[in-house]
């Protein structure tokens, strides 16, 4: 729902780094998204296109990787991924415990860009 | 052919966002004025929570609120009925409060005379979990119409907030939400969540929820 802010955002970073590399043209922007956000690729990409009408970045596709969500058991101190669509319960691997807390999974960067 | 060259960026998206709740944050935090960034769907009770919430504070804590809608004025204007000092801000169609929006509410309070700011967000339970406002305490509400489920649909927000209200439980005895089962789902996303459970209508409940935000308030500004 929020993808206009994010998009803006994704596009000044890109571009400011293919100016900085003096490029003639972006052909892809790879990101790295958490499986907890609610960010639509699909979306992203409408956005990126309407958005860089003009720019360097015109017609780059956006390449999306999606990072999964980790949660710390506070029982047994195991790290272990969460499946965060599709579980009802957030259960440790390890000891079987139902407490654990939420460690990564919520952030987007971009990774890398492909100039020409 | 062109040569395709790769570029390692490695930056994050938000950090326009990031830098600017963390100036928030600073800034508060030589202030001395305690943050509360207020979250829930539309009509889960926000106005009313912090209505209920100001009438049940002790005299001597000074609260101001910041009031976020897409496009009205109407919870300011409830809020400075109350004799609050209450700024609007209109978001103009964005889903959510972001910091830089914030920061230009702030301009407009009077920072000096508050202890509490509370701020009342875009009515979403989606985009506000995502951006950062500089808020001491992110804190959101579901109401027992909106279903023991949520946690499930809507698990962001559930993770990144210390408090939960769930309001209008007057409503209990008339529906099959199951309250039991929903701590149980939002401990397991956040162990340390606070739980409490009120109903702004007869006011039940509410008393608990103003002593611990009084209580986080006073322990901020030591």
């Amino acid at each position: 729902m929020h993808e206009l802010p994010v998009t803006e955002s994704i596009l000044r970073i890109v571009l400011r780094h293919a100016e900085e590399a003096k490029a003639g043209k972006v052909v892809s922007v790879s990101l790295r998204i958490g499986e907890m956000s609610d960010v639509i690729d699909e979306w992203l990409q409408r956005y990126f296109d309407y958005l860089s009408k003009g720019t360097l970045a015109e017609g780059a596709e956006l390449r999306v990787e999606r990072v999964p969500v980790v949660f710390r058991c506070e029982v047994c101190g195991e790290s272990f991924q969460v499946n965060i669509r599709e579980v009802k319960d957030v259960v440790c691997p390890a000891c079987g415990g139902g407490k654990a807390k939420f460690v990564s999974g919520r952030k987007f960067f971009v990774k890398a860009i492909e100039v020409i | 052919m062109a040569n395709i060259r790769l570029i390692e960026v490695k930056e994050e998206i938000l950090a326009d966002n990031d830098k600017v709740a963390a100036e928030i944050r600073k800034q508060l935090r030589s202030r001395q004025v305690f943050m509360l960034n207020l979250m829930s769907s539309p009509g889960g009770g926000k106005t009313s929570l912090i209505i209920e919430t100001l009438r049940g504070l002790k005299p001597s804590m000074r609260a101001g609120v910041i009031e976020a809608d897409i496009d009205s004025m109407v919870d300011a204007e409830k809020v400075a009925q109350e004799g609050i000092p209450a700024v609007q801000l209109r978001t103009g169609g964005a889903c959510h409060v972001d910091a830089g929006m914030l920061e230009l509410a702030l301009r407009e309070m009077d920072l000096a005379a508050l202890d509490l700011l509370i701020v009342e967000n875009v009515g979403n339970l989606v985009c506000p979990a995502e951006f950062d406002t500089g808020a001491a305490r992110n804190v959101m509400i579901l109401s027992v119409p909106e279903g023991d489920d949520k946690p499930l649909k809507y698990p962001l927000m559930f993770t990144i907030c210390d408090a939960l209200v769930v309001n209008k439980t007057d409503y209990l005895k008339m529906s099959d939400f199951d309250m039991e089962a929903l701590k149980e789902r939002v401990l397991k996303l956040n162990p340390n969540i606070r739980i409490f459970e009120v109903s702004c209508r007869t006011g039940e409940g509410i008393p608990a929820w103003t002593e611990w935000l009084e209580a986080e308030v006073e322990a901020f500004k030591k």
